[in-house]
């Protein structure tokens, strides 16, 4: 690790064995307690699929029910699973529609009855989990058979028109002027529903819902894009918000190809209770691992609120914190897509220099993580010029550092919605500057001692001294006080906290155990 | 604030005074091809710009063509017919909400927010609120001098009372999507009366309601102070709630 910025390699383990410590506690909070969240994921996998006719999916309503006989803490699989031999059903889809008419009493079964409830419930969850393996397969497949996409960074673009059937045209225009990665942003508060929509959706608040037949459709239509177009063209949408566990799931049974899905991002700007979010993060990291999904972190929002030069190393303590959760939920690094963004104020002398300087402490810190790059947005105003120049600097950096995921920015920002020729203007900027200079990253080599190098040294020492600080006291503490953002979070605040539980000594999740027991 | 001036006539300046000359750029939803550069400077001329320089033209996927057109346009601007409808308080940056807030009435101010009613939809209230904000911009729980409790959806009156209450609130804003049958008119009523019942004039908290179906100019007939409706952002509450609590206190009472 001496790399072009000649870090100390003694201070970069100290910073990941401070992240360790720090992001210990909050691993053995997250195996001690299960949510709602993570045990509808778990029926999900077991086979239950729909919604009643107000729209509550059956995963909702049986949880409810068994909660309300039984409690969380005990996990519902042996209770669901117990019930379905007392009443000798096989489907459990039926199993949740008869517990909502109220025609099912629950009861967390001991013994004999125990043991067969777990077993039962185990063969239905890997039902699941296998189901998801032969997805990663047929990626592993079509990738082969389509490709890669020609160039790094990969070419990430958005689009959210709110209606699926909008999307899917535009999404596919997208993929043939140029794009690699397809994402559908979901619909404004979204986050906030603590229960999945279903079936395909027409109507969204500046984006579109996410739902398994949504991604359905939209993965179905890139895979037809991908043959068109002789390379595979990967889809994203997000493990985020109340819905984490079963987001991850629905995707890993999709084949969505990558979920953002970030550690603290729901803690700090949406207000979800920190261990909700904690359990639902740990368990969703754990499909992403197994599904083969890229993760998406999001340390880009830190820049959006605090200033972008004095708060650069709380990004990089966040991506230590994110690689920590993530290497413990079991993913390996090539499925790391750290976030971090190009948001100086273009005003600041030398503010170019400070970008080239971070996004390659990024790369040197994490060498085989395809990180995840995002344009700026904060320093975007309606003069669209100065917009198209700063996005221009912004894929310069991106491609002299060696960056894995280049989200296109829009010289609209902050104006509109990305307009068509919009989104062409942005794509002819990040060719141009991929076409112009892609190999200046192998001649780019900062000064030694010079301006890059000491800024570089500088932000890794203050990324230091905070996790030191942190260690002292805990991630939760620090979260609770308001280290992170301006945003003070106590543990025993926020959303979605009543659907937290703590294990009771017989608690059995047949998904986690499946999921820990044999990782691929 | 100004006198009407006298006639007073302007035109667009490209490079000499009374050019006329302008530079728009738009995409038709055709193919590229001579006709299509045609119809570019028909619209361009229908907008009265000529002559209609076209000096680009590019086609965007299989039906889209993106053009860039120069030229004169020959409408005339009279500088003394301009109306603007002025915002009746300064709009402020958060960091200038702050400033105010610390140095003026030197404690948190206090706000409280809901989805009253059935309202299930916190999309109104959680863009203002939530630090997430809305179109880039974050909302007030980001401004350190402001202390936000979101309720959340479905809070009935009395819960909001009692939360106004607890939380010393020096304004609750309320947000309602939902209209079928007046529900937001009547909820709002609902709400305002409550409060007036529950607490003395000048004891009282701001009252706004915000949504996307509100006619801004219903405060009286709704009984509260301030009504936003569609697009609002989170920015200009704030701006409003200095300017009607701190800065322009007096002309409230």
């Amino acid at each position: 690790m001496s790399g072009k910025l000649d870090l100390d390699p003694a201070l970069v383990a100290r910073a990941r064995e401070l992240a360790r410590r720090a992001g210990q506690p909050v691993v053995d909070l997250a195996r001690s307690h299960t949510t709602v969240s993570v045990e509808r994921a778990v029926l999900r996998l077991a086979g239950v699929t729909g919604a009643d006719p107000d729209g509550i999916p059956w995963v909702n309503r049986l949880v409810d029910a068994v909660v309300a006989d039984v409690g969380l803490g005990h996990g519902v699989a042996a209770p669901v699973f117990d019930a379905m031999a007392r009443e000798q059903m096989t489907d459990v889809t039926l199993l949740a529609q008869k517990a909502a008419a109220g025609s099912v009493r629950f009861t967390q079964p001991t013994g004999r009855a125990a043991t067969a409830a777990r077993k039962a419930a185990r063969r239905a969850v890997a039902a699941g989990v296998r189901r998801i393996d032969r997805r990663r397969a047929e990626r592993d497949r079509l990738v082969k058979r389509y490709g890669d996409p020609a160039q790094r960074p990969w070419i990430y673009l958005i689009v959210a028109t709110g209606d699926i059937y909008e999307d899917i045209p535009q999404a596919q225009a997208a993929a043939r002027a140029g794009a690699d990665i397809i994402a559908v942003i979901r619909s404004t508060g979204q986050s906030l529903l603590d229960y999945v929509p279903e079936g395909a959706t027409r109507e969204g608040f500046a984006g579109t819902y996410a739902t398994q037949e949504n991604f359905r459709l939209m993965r179905a239509a890139l895979d037809e894009s991908s043959k068109e177009l002789g390379r595979y063209v990967r889809l994203t949408n997000y493990a985020s918000g109340l819905c984490m566990p079963e987001m991850a799931t629905l995707a890993g049974l999709e084949r969505l190809d990558m979920m953002l899905n970030d550690s603290m991002y729901g803690i700090l700007f949406r207000d979800i209770n920190p261990i909700r979010t904690f359990v639902d993060q740990r368990f969703s990291r754990q499909v992403h691992a197994r599904a083969g999904i890229i993760i998406n972190t999001g340390e880009d929002n830190y820049l959006t609120t605090a200033d972008a030069v004095d708060e650069a190393h709380t990004v990089t303590v966040s991506q230590l914190l994110n690689e920590y959760f993530a290497h413990e939920a079991g993913l390996a690094d090539w499925q790391l897509g750290l976030g971090h963004a190009f948001e100086i104020n273009p005003d600041l002398p030398e503010s170019f220099r400070l970008e080239l300087a971070h996004a390659l402490l990024a790369r040197e810190l994490f060498p085989d993580a395809p990180l995840k790059w995002m344009p700026p947005t904060k320093h975007m105003t309606g003069d669209v010029f100065r917009g198209n120049l700063l996005d221009g600097f912004f894929n310069l950096v991106g491609t002299m550092t060696g960056q894995g995921i280049l989200l296109v920015g829009m010289m609209t920002e902050a104006v509109v919605t990305p307009w068509l020729s919009d989104r062409d203007i942005a794509l002819q900027n990040v060719r141009y500057v991929l076409g112009a200079a892609g190999g200046l990253h192998e001649d780019f080599v900062p000064a030694p001692g010079g301006f890059i190098q000491r800024r570089a040294r500088r932000v890794l020492g203050e990324a230091v001294d905070l996790l030191e600080r942190i260690g002292d006291q805990s991630l939760l503490t620090a979260i609770a006080e308001g280290t992170f953002g301006i945003m003070k979070r106590p543990a025993d605040r926020g959303k979605g906290l009543d659907g937290v539980a703590k294990h009771e000594a017989d608690y059995y999740n047949p998904a986690t155990e499946i999921l820990e027991g044999d990782r691929p | 604030m100004t006198a009407p001036a006298e006639k007073k006539i302007v035109r667009p300046y490209g490079d000499t005074t009374g050019d006329g000359m302008v530079q728009v750029s738009f995409t038709l939803p055709v193919p590229h091809d001579k006709r299509a550069e045609g119809a570019a400077v028909q619209l361009a001329n229908k907008m009265g710009i000529d002559p209609a320089m076209l000096v680009h033209a590019k086609q965007m996927g299989d039906g889209f063509t993106f053009f860039v057109v120069y030229g004169r346009v020959n409408h005339l601007v009279d500088l003394s017919q301009v109306q603007v409808v002025e915002r009746d308080f300064p709009l402020l940056s958060a960091k200038e909400v702050n400033a105010v807030v610390k140095q003026k009435l030197r404690r948190k101010l206090s706000v409280v927010g809901a989805c009253i009613g059935t309202d299930a939809h916190t999309v109104g209230i959680d863009a203002i609120l939530n630090v997430k904000g809305i179109a880039g911009e974050k909302g007030l729980e980001y401004y350190r001098e402001l202390k936000v409790t979101n309720l959340g959806a479905q809070v009935s009156v009395p819960e909001l009372v009692e939360a106004a209450r607890r939380e010393k609130a020096d304004a609750v804003l309320v947000s309602q999507v939902v209209t079928q049958r007046d529900a937001h008119l009547h909820n709002t009523r609902e709400m305002s009366a409550a409060f007036r019942e529950a607490m003395p004039a000048g004891k009282r908290p701001l009252l706004i309601v915000g949504g996307p179906r509100f006619d801004e100019t219903m405060t009286g007939e709704l009984g509260v102070d301030r009504i936003f409706g569609r697009g609002t952002t989170p920015g200009e509450v704030a701006s409003y709630l200095v300017h009607a609590l701190i800065t322009n206190k007096k002309a409230r009472a």
